[in-house]
């Protein structure tokens, strides 16, 4: 039982990141969309916030690891 | 030329170490003579986190009929009746005692262990491990090939001096300028920015190097999960503590304990909540970099042992390309950790290097 609750909980992080990520795409996609040129650093900051959320969502998954 | 020496006996050492070749487990029992393979079913979360884990031998591969080829490593263990022991792992390999010290079952699963004569004791003082586990020795690998690099590149450097790059050059210095100018000079600023660089140059083709040699399975010291194991993150993320907190002006200590503009009576919650803040950045950094690589390596092991699970070769070619896309995914979670650790510790050094504003 312990590990379907896990399994939810980390599930449940995956949602807020994908959400959060979901925005970020798309923020970004709008921003390239003005202005192409600076396509490069919008996309690198892209990655870098997309980095940043993806460490949150995984410290979920870690704590549903270790809660296992 | 002298790394080329040392990097050579480095090689004729690891391959002098003695292959040694396992006898087979005691999954006798549904042994079938009539069929070719073993009945057992095939345990998804143990491949895994075997694969994961740390170990003190080095696993090469399993034999059809079960036997193990791996290399034994060597265990370094302070036990504090008996001194310092120093022998190699195949003496404790699959349950064999020696010298009173076994692998652990059970509470202490992976753990080496201090029995007793009579029986399968632990004693209360248990073995300080010191091995040079697979971890430790992929470390040395890369701490090895990343040597190698710079000193080639300081070599190149002293031959053609500062004029156009060539060769490694070419290769190393748009990535350590890009460190320096995107990441280091934007945060710290450029008159004391050439105090930290060693440390964060390092860090970054640390955490680089190590990633990308978790990627390539074969041959060792390739495919150690170094940086998904959270005692090398957590002391990656120790040391970018204390040099946080060395380089911390008169300035950043007044924020942290005597935050400016802050009601006497809210600054005892202020203090506590700037001490948490000051340790939950650094931890950040270690799960961030930990979960990121596991979760990769777990999410690649997995899709590999779908082969064993459905038990058929035709999912091999789905499966394999699976995992060539989660590679790909992976090399750029590889860059990026390494990128962001560098980047965070940056960040943080710079606020710890705030001015006093009046």
């Amino acid at each position: 039982m312990t590990g379907t609750l896990a399994a939810i909980g980390a599930s449940i992080a995956v949602i807020g990141a994908g959400l959060g990520i979901g925005r970020i795409g798309s923020s970004a996609m709008d921003a390239i969309a003005r202005q192409p040129e600076a396509a490069v650093k919008i996309q690198l900051a892209m990655i870098i916030s997309a980095a940043l959320i993806e460490g949150v969502a995984l410290f979920a998954v870690v704590v549903a690891l270790i809660a296992d | 030329m002298k790394t080329r020496i040392f990097t050579f006996f480095f090689i004729l050492l690891l391959s002098i170490l003695n292959v040694q070749v396992k006898g087979q487990e005691e999954h006798e029992s549904h042994h079938d003579t009539a069929s070719e393979h073993n009945e057992e079913e095939f345990d998804a979360s143990s491949f895994i986190l075997e694969h994961i884990s740390d170990s003190h031998e080095w696993h090469i591969l399993t034999k059809k009929n079960g036997e193990h080829v791996s290399i034994p490593l060597p265990v370094i263990l302070y036990h504090k009746p008996t001194g310092l022991h120093f022998f190699f792992s195949n003496k404790i390999a699959h349950g064999h005692e020696y010298k009173g010290f076994k692998l652990g079952e059970g509470d202490y699963e992976g753990r080496i262990v201090a029995v007793n004569e009579s029986g399968e004791v632990d004693i209360d003082n248990m073995p300080l491990d010191f091995s040079m586990t697979k971890t430790v020795m992929g470390m040395l690998g890369a701490a090895i090939l990343g040597l190698w690099l710079f000193l080639a590149l300081s070599r190149s450097y002293k031959k053609t001096g500062i004029s156009h790059p060539k060769g490694i050059q070419g290769f190393l210095e748009p990535i350590i300028l890009f460190v320096r100018d995107e990441m280091v000079i934007p945060n710290i600023g450029y008159k004391h920015h050439e105090r930290f660089m060693p440390y964060l140059l390092s860090v970054f083709f640390f955490i680089l190097i190590n990633n990308i040699m978790g990627l390539i399975p074969f041959p060792p010291p390739f495919g150690a999960n170094v940086t998904g194991n959270i005692a090398v993150t957590m002391t990656l993320a120790l040391f970018s503590f204390v040099i946080i907190q060395i380089s911390g002006t008169k300035g950043y200590w007044r924020h942290i304990f005597a935050t400016p503009g802050v009601p006497f009576w809210l600054l005892p919650i202020m203090i506590v909540v700037e001490i948490l803040g000051m340790i939950a950045k650094p931890f950040a950094l270690m799960v961030r970099l930990f979960a990121n690589i596991t979760a990769g390596h777990i999410i690649v092991m997995s899709l590999l042992g779908l082969i064993f699970i459905f038990d058929s070769v035709a999912v091999a070619p789905v499966s394999i390309f699976f995992v060539l896309f989660m590679d790909c995914l992976e090399l750029l979670v590889a860059f990026l950790q390494a990128y962001v650790f560098t980047l965070l510790s940056a960040l943080f050094i710079s606020l710890a290097l705030v001015e006093e504003h009046h």
